[in-house]
């Protein structure tokens, strides 16, 4: 079976938080003219940060400018080297500027973060702590649209 | 990811999850999720296709059009190949030196023009590259019968100091290879199943198994499915 296969059955059997509703906000602004900001959870930093820890449940912030930016995930069920070859197949900041260039979306957020996929099954920190403290932030940049990635 | 896109969008945000598992990403209803059947590790599809990236964009972002959570299909699917990435590891001198340590330091001359390349790397978590024959020379005793709880590992971290190797590994492996990047996992499978350096790591895996080291010591050493 493949490495991939394996996951994705491992993970179908595997207890998920539950959401009784669904949070479902309209853009406020049509995408042309929408502020666009990556989350992504590669657990992707700079080398001058702290580097993740295993069971870290914090968030790494990301410069739109960052592109020396090292893989912090502990996770080894995962192809590692699409992102060595070119960071955009997870982070992909530069297709976004791309497309802020052509008018398809307004702006590239000034700032971009980064979680680790590897959380406690709960996700309670995410939930409760981290989370929120990281949507703050998107807030006060003004963000209006997150793409979230996954590694 | 979708537990984050509950939490943002509550937050007054507008979100699209690219999710790569479907069944998750289905019980767990997050607003709107472009599902992608992609190789694990690379949510946009393909590296270094910015076309393709941009379509998988283009996607996601139409379904901010829907009024009502929304979980759609991108309409390709890439399986991760099997088959073996065709990289030449160093010839082997059969000298005083472990395999592995040989062709570690085979292909630091590799990994340095990565380095060079892309200004970055992301060897460095408890070990740099420095420190990758000494780490190997370890897992090779290991390997061999030697008592891990009495041959310490540089970096300690079991599944650190792997990670670290493997990776070394991989960003010298594709500064070797020519064409088209590598498929989904094919550089990992050329690390596990054809380098002297994948081979002691699992060997080593297996002597911690069978000294019964705990569980999360040996098992994350490499993918769950090896």
């Amino acid at each position: 079976m493949s490495g991939d296969q394996a996951m994705r059955d491992l993970a179908a059997g595997m207890p998920v938080p539950e959401f009784e509703t669904t949070a479902f906000t309209t853009p406020s602004v049509p995408l042309g003219e929408a502020r666009v900001a990556i989350v992504t959870s590669a657990a992707l930093h700079r080398p001058s940060d702290d580097p993740f820890t295993a069971t870290d449940t914090s968030f790494r912030t990301l410069a739109a400018g960052d592109r020396d930016l090292m893989l912090g995930h502990w996770s080894p069920n995962f192809d590692r080297a699409g992102l060595a070859i070119d960071l955009n197949v997870a982070y992909p900041i530069d297709r976004l500027q791309e497309l802020a260039d052509e008018g398809v979306v307004g702006e590239v957020a000034p700032r971009h973060f980064s979680f680790a996929g590897n959380q406690p099954d709960t996700v309670a920190e995410i939930r409760l702590d981290s989370g929120p403290a990281c949507a703050a932030e998107l807030v006060a940049d003004g963000v209006d649209v997150v793409l979230l990635t996954p590694v | 990811m979708s537990t984050l896109a509950h939490v943002l969008e509550a937050a007054g945000l507008s979100t699209v999850v690219l999710a790569s598992m479907r069944d998750v990403v289905e019980r767990m209803h997050p607003p709107r999720a472009l599902y992608c059947e992609f190789p694990l590790g690379r949510p946009l599809g393909k590296p270094a296709d910015p076309d393709f990236q941009r379509d998988v964009l283009m996607h996601a972002l139409a379904l901010l059009e829907a009024e009502a959570p929304v979980i759609a299909d991108y309409p390709e699917v890439i399986v991760a190949e099997e088959v073996p990435m065709a990289c030449p590891v160093p010839a082997l001198l059969d000298g005083d030196l472990p395999p592995c340590v040989e062709e570690a330091q085979g292909l630091r001359a590799a990994y340095d023009r990565a380095l060079a390349r892309r200004g970055v790397t992301s060897v460095g978590r408890v070990i740099d590259a420095d420190g990758v024959p000494a780490a190997l020379e370890v897992l090779h005793r290991w390997g061999r019968g030697s008592a891990w709880t009495e041959d310490p590992l540089p970096g300690k971290n079991t599944i650190a100091v792997c990670l670290d190797i493997r990776t070394y590994y991989e960003e010298a492996a594709l500064e070797l290879v020519d064409g088209p990047p590598p498929g989904g996992r094919q550089v990992e499978t050329w690390f596990y199943e054809e380098t002297e350096g994948g081979r002691t790591l699992m060997a080593a895996r297996g002597a911690l198994r069978d000294q019964e080291a705990p569980f999360p010591f040996w098992f994350y050493m490499a993918p769950g499915h090896r």
